[in-house]
């Protein structure tokens, strides 16, 4: 897929969609003076895993709670299942939210927390038992139906909280940073634990999270939020190799920026010179822009390559010194320092170092990088 | 690390409970004692229990006591609680500092003026609207609410404040309304502020002598004011019966509570199976 793929694909999945299960339009909150979101449209397919990234403060947070009904929306609708949710109190929408603390009723067991909203519905006890029983097993909770949250680890309890939000079957499934509450160990097994249970039920979900790794992990798609717009849309795939502003460049994994200008424009290559390199930097395929136009050039540092002799016949090269070292396990993070001081990061996978000896402190190096491992961005 | 005086440490412990405690165990003691003197020691008897069992006024005015103590405490529970939930929870009001301080003046507020400004109001209002005819358990009732709700309010807010807010939008969330959330979640999870504040009512109330002074009327007095009536008349040691009657009590209550919260946090602890 080249850049004008992307950039098709990028528009096709911002369009509101008509069909969509769940649209969100034109949404602005404002508290007081103070714009959380500004003006967001978005459309979430039937089971669709969607994942709203960004950091603090973003107005990610403040999106969730308008779809859950906790906060009005200033203007704009939110429409689930065709049903616009606006005049409706958070008590009557069919959407459920796993809070980032898990919200577990401290003076209920397991059961009973899990069986409190089929309670508010007026269904029968027997039903109520056979659908709490059903959504425990389902979540391998099963043994602790009598336990209080207090007697349950931070993994335990985070699976009550997905059982409750789940037994009432809702149309919308929020999950508010799912898993900030847990160690690090035990995230990544269950992220994937949480997203085949999802995958069973078939529900349609929207997380939240400031960890790009967990989105990029669990969501179908994600959106890139700052300062209450969304950035970027896409599959993770998308957002991470073709990433549309120095924002979600940066925010999405680590990448090396280089600002420049564009100092030879054809329909098929085009060159840019950086101030931090020392020769223009060539890139296989075209863009839209006049010539001299200011671009920031994106690599990723796994598409650095670390050599001790200089490569042939490619200018998009650079000496320098390594000047910090980070072994990660399965790669080694090398920082190098050009003539320029610009730092540029390399990963370095293990492998590599199979045949060769790794480069050590001081050593001189080049830095290099293939013609289509560059993303231009414009903004 | 200063390491503490062994002896140093026993004897300031000694001579602090001896503060403490040895007049009420003399209390105690001279309660079983036959003589008509309160100093004077002259065998042991239950003379005073008997002459305390067949005082009418003294108990009349216990149950009276009791009656107000209980009322005092549901009521200021009550308003006490919806105080304090607004000052938790309403976010800054217009007026909310005037609110607040107004709330938790009170406290401050010396019990004489406060019952001396019933007092009046009382008998005005009785003069203009007929209405209190007099002064008796209803005026003293509510002096003692309007004492009691200042500290119910700050138990509770502080309770509620700490209270995390996600629990309530959780239990609105899976389909409660907001009524329903504050019984069935709410509550439950505040209910030991609410037994504090209970209690602490009801012992101000029980023991409160300044303001039933100025709101009571004939008919109406409470075990307080008949206590410190008559030992204006002279120490009697009926009198010392009476606290000997009320620290049993205090005891027995404060020993059942505890072991009923033990118990409570032994099962809490036990991982359940």
């Amino acid at each position: 897929m080249n850049a004008a793929q992307a950039q098709a694909l990028h528009h096709a999945s911002t369009a509101p969609d008509a069909d969509a299960f769940v649209r969100i339009v034109d949404v602005v909150k404002k508290f007081g003076e103070a714009t959380a979101v500004a003006g967001v449209n978005l459309s979430v397919a039937r089971n669709e895993l969607f994942a709203l990234l960004g950091s603090s403060g973003c107005g990610k947070s403040t999106l969730l709670r308008m779809l859950a009904g906790f906060e009005e929306v200033t203007s704009g609708r939110i429409i689930i299942d065709g049903e616009d949710m606006a005049a409706l109190p958070p008590y009557k929408r069919p959407v459920n939210m796993m809070f980032q603390s898990y919200a577990l009723f401290p003076h209920m067991s397991v059961a009973a927390n899990i069986a409190f909203g089929l309670k508010q519905e007026k269904i029968g006890p027997r039903e109520i038992d056979e659908r709490v029983a059903d959504v425990l097993e389902l979540v391998q909770m099963s043994k602790y139906a009598r336990r209080k949250p207090y007697q349950l680890s931070g993994g335990q309890q985070q699976r009550v909280a997905l059982a409750r939000s789940l037994v009432k079957r809702p149309k919308l499934l929020l999950l508010d940073e799912p898993m900030s509450a847990l160690d690090k160990q035990i995230r990544q097994r269950t992220q994937i634990e949480l997203v085949n249970i999802l995958d069973k039920v078939g529900v349609t979900c929207m997380m939240v999270t400031h960890d790009q790794e967990e989105a990029m992990t669990m969501a179908t798609r994600l959106a890139v939020m700052s300062e209450g717009r969304i950035v970027q849309l896409g599959t993770p795939h998308e957002v991470y190799e073709y990433p549309n502003t120095r924002f979600s460049a940066a925010f999405i994994g680590s990448t090396n920026l280089f600002d420049g200008n564009v100092s030879v424009d054809n329909p098929d290559h085009i060159y840019v010179e950086c101030a931090a390199l020392p020769q223009p930097v060539f890139i296989s395929h075209g863009i839209t822009g006049p010539l001299g136009m200011p671009v920031t050039l994106s690599i990723r540092p796994e598409r650095v390559r670390l050599t001790r002799t200089a490569p042939d016949n490619t200018p998009n090269q650079a000496p320098g010194k390594v000047c910090n070292i980070a072994y990660m396990g399965s790669y080694t993070l090398y920082h190098v320092q050009l003539a320029s001081g610009k730092n540029v990061m390399a990963n370095v996978s293990t492998l590599a170092f199979d045949n060769v000896d790794p480069p050590s402190y001081d050593e001189e190096v080049f830095v290099s990088w293939a013609p289509d491992a560059v993303t231009v961005l414009t903004k | 690390m200063i390491k503490p005086n062994k002896k140093l440490q026993v004897g300031t412990l000694a001579v602090g409970f001896f503060f403490l405690y040895a007049p009420i165990l003399s209390l105690i003691v001279y309660s079983f004692n036959d003589s008509q003197l309160v100093t004077i020691w002259s065998k042991v008897s239950l003379r005073w229990y008997y002459a305390l069992a067949q005082d009418d006024e003294l108990i009349n005015a216990a149950w009276l006591s009791l009656k107000i103590g209980l009322l005092t405490a549901f009521a200021s529970v009550a308003i006490g609680t919806w105080a304090g939930f607004v000052l938790a929870r309403m976010g800054r009001f217009r007026g909310f500092t005037l609110y607040s301080a107004m709330i938790n003046a009170p406290l401050v507020i010396p019990e004489v003026i406060q019952g001396i400004s019933l007092l009046l109001l009382f008998v005005e209002m009785g003069k203009v609207l007929g209405w209190p005819a007099e002064r008796g358990v209803f005026t003293i009732w509510i002096g003692h609410v309007m004492l009691c709700v200042s500290y119910v309010a700050i138990i509770v807010q502080s309770r509620i404040r700490e209270l995390d807010t996600a629990l309530e939008d959780a239990a609105m969330d899976l389909g409660a309304t907001p009524l329903r959330v504050f019984f069935v979640i709410t509550l439950p999870l505040i209910s030991q502020a609410l037994i504090s504040g209970w209690l602490l009512s009801f012992t101000l109330s029980i023991d409160d002598l300044v303001l039933s002074a100025f709101l009571s009327g004939p008919g109406s007095t409470t075990l307080p004011l008949v206590v410190f009536s008559r030992v204006r008349l002279g120490l009697n040691p009926e009198m010392n019966a009476l606290a000997t009657i009320f620290i049993g009590l205090v005891t027995v209550g404060v020993i059942a509570a505890n072991f009923f919260m033990q118990r409570a946090e032994a099962r809490r602890a036990m991982p359940a199976s």
